[in-house]
């Protein structure tokens, strides 16, 4: 289970948990979740437009943060529904980096079963843990 | 049960949870609802409106309006006024639709008239004014002449023949928050927006064409001051708000305030969402400054899509727009801050007021009114479920104590996701039509999700604000084709 919605919390917008064994894993689910408000069946995308994702940040919250806030733009910027690819994240470094690479198509209506837009990535109750199974990321998104 | 049980019923419809409830409280929370609705509201509502009343500079309440239900740093129908010298701007307390809004425009067309042709109404407007997610919109501009819609707002639509003169005094502020200054927004906000003016976006975002039936008519004589003269009238209400570019005003500013607000001013919020700086700092100006770019574009957009609105009602109906008297009848504001003059403990003075889901509602007499609605009060659109209706209430003096804030919307009773899982949307659609509702959607998916059911009563909230003093119900308007983005 990568992720799951979670119905009882924020009415009005999408709030999901996103899971991984690993930061990474937990960033990819995360990414698949936020695009999953957006489009029906995400991984169903294909990768025909490429694009490389890097970003520094001192927190690894706000680095998620900064990584599903990039997702949004490119949805608006370039009309882009992407799929991350690959991704590392260097926890050693400072500030820490996160590199991925993504592929999606450009959304074309009647063509992609679209869902709901998402505006933002909210601050509210947004967090990162790590326990003994793994890493988890609880995100709401305005909708 | 998620009601504080430290809640104190003022009346019947007006609560307060004493400052006692949560440390760092500075003043209590009020909240406008009837008991029923009262009850209705998830928990965090009272989570959020207390977080609110922590903000420093908060005047007198945070309060929540009646279809308050739990949104992110402020609760949506969140409002709360600060002391520009003393207090706190925050995003979390706007949101990031900045001037997500509605407007109203009539028609002198009836049901009678509409009903045969309402199939190519909907399907046309669907066509024309683009919605779902990633719809762009069909004035191409430039970076730069995006930048003067940013600064302008409606009067760059008049310049450039997408405006009626009248349509800019039917618009809060008409149509233009002054001191807009684009060198305060990022170039991705820019690169996120600049081409999307004219789209509805997604959401709870649509496009309705709808009827005043004479029953449902509250108030005749004001209903006929708003343009309501023939019985059975056709009007068209639409919901949308400054797409991207606000979106990413308000994300850039976030991020900046959370950065600035406890390592350089020293201000702890219990919510990283409620991040924010003094209204008088560089960054608290700055953000003042994009906010008003974002709220001149949604100004625009609407306005550009009223201009294809007329488009498509002169090209079936082989009259002009004039003909047809597709005039205005207001445009209000849901997600913003505005320095306004109110009464501060008998003292006319100038407060920061946020509305987050929230509409001001002026009542008669008050500065700010068009002529005319000097005498009835402003005009006041709170929109309802698809399925249900709208209303179109008037601004009561009885408002001065929330700062001129009444509703904004029926208010959700059901998540997304919820929704999703309980009804369908061809079927939802097919349901509709056989009830005389018409709709189109750019997404099922997102049908299914405004679904009757996921929203509050719009009678109920509607009722609560009138019983509440804060406005007064005109006419319940009732759907009849609807585009739902």
């Amino acid at each position: 289970m990568p992720f799951r919605y979670l119905d009882d919390v924020a009415t009005a917008d999408a709030a999901f948990e996103a899971f991984g064994d690993t930061v990474e894993e937990m960033f990819l689910s995360a990414a698949e979740a936020t695009i999953g408000v957006m489009i029906e069946n995400p991984r169903s995308l294909k990768e025909n437009e490429q694009l490389s994702i890097e970003l520094k940040n001192d927190e690894l919250d706000m680095l998620l943060f900064d990584f599903l806030q990039e997702i949004i733009f490119f949805k608006d910027s370039r009309r882009l529904l992407l799929r991350i690819t690959s991704l590392r994240i260097d926890r050693t470094s400072s500030p820490l980096t996160l590199a991925a690479e993504a592929g999606g198509e450009i959304m074309i209506q009647g063509h992609h079963p679209l869902l709901t837009d998402v505006k933002a990535v909210t601050l509210y109750r947004f967090g990162i843990t790590q326990d003994e199974k793994g890493w988890t990321a609880t995100v709401i998104l305005d909708i | 049960m998620s009601i504080p049980p430290s809640i104190k019923k003022i009346s019947d419809f007006l609560w307060e949870i004493p400052v006692s409830y949560k440390p760092g409280m500075l003043v209590p929370a009020r909240i406008y609802a009837t008991e029923i609705l009262l009850k209705q509201m998830d928990q965090g509502v009272f989570e959020q409106v207390t977080n609110v009343a922590c903000l420093p500079g908060i005047i007198d309440y945070a309060f929540c309006m009646p279809d308050g239900h739990w949104g992110y740093g402020f609760p949506i129908g969140g409002v709360a006024a600060m002391d520009p010298h003393s207090g706190v701007i925050s995003p979390g307390g706007i949101g990031f639709d900045i001037n997500c809004g509605m407007r109203l425009v009539l028609t002198n067309l009836t049901l009678d008239e509409v009903k045969p042709e309402i199939r190519r109404l909907v399907d046309t407007l669907f066509r024309r004014v683009p919605s779902g997610v990633g719809s762009t919109g069909f004035v191409k501009i430039s970076r730069d002449d995006f930048r003067r819609v940013a600064e302008m707002g409606s009067r760059w639509c008049l310049r450039n023949g997408y405006a009626w003169q009248e349509d800019l005094e039917m618009t809060e502020e008409g149509g233009c928050f002054s001191g807009a200054d684009t060198s305060t927004v990022s170039e991705k906000a820019v690169e996120r927006g600049f081409d999307q003016i004219g789209t509805l976006g997604s959401g709870n975002h649509y496009l309705e064409i709808q009827v005043a039936k004479p029953e449902n008519v509250h108030d005749e004589e004001i209903a006929r001051a708003f343009g309501f003269t023939r019985p059975n009238q056709v009007a068209i209400m639409f919901h949308c708000g400054s797409r991207g570019f606000g979106h990413q005003v308000a994300t850039d500013y976030l991020k900046l305030f959370l950065s600035v607000s406890e390592k350089k001013y020293g201000i702890k919020v219990n919510d990283r969402e409620l991040s924010c700086a003094p209204f008088h700092s560089r960054e608290g100006q700055d953000y003042f400054a994009a906010m008003k770019c974002a709220v001149n574009m949604a100004f625009a957009n609407r306005q550009v899509i009223l201009h294809r609105i007329r488009e498509v009602f002169s090209a079936i109906f082989h009259r002009s727009p004039e003909d047809l008297g597709m005039n205005m009848v207001y445009d209000v504001a849901h997600n913003t801050a505005k320095l306004e003059k109110h009464l501060v403990h008998g003292k006319k003075t100038e407060i920061l007021v946020h509305r987050k889901g929230a509409t001001r509602s002026f009542g008669p007499g008050m500065e700010g009114l068009p002529d005319r609605y000097r005498e009835t009060g402003q005009p006041v659109i709170i929109g309802g479920s698809m399925e249900t209706g709208s209303y179109l209430l008037a601004g009561l003096a009885g408002s001065q104590y929330t700062f001129c804030t009444t509703a904004h919307g029926s208010g959700r009773a059901m998540s997304r996701h919820q929704a999703k899982k309980l009804f369908r949307g061809q079927k939802l659609q097919r349901e509709m039509e056989e009830r005389g509702i018409y709709v189109r959607t750019a997404s099922w998916g997102g049908l299914a999700e405004e679904a009757g059911p996921a929203y509050k009563n719009i009678d109920q909230v509607a009722e609560a604000t009138e019983l509440a003093g804060l406005s007064k119900r005109i006419i319940r308007l009732v759907p009849i084709g609807n585009i739902k983005g």
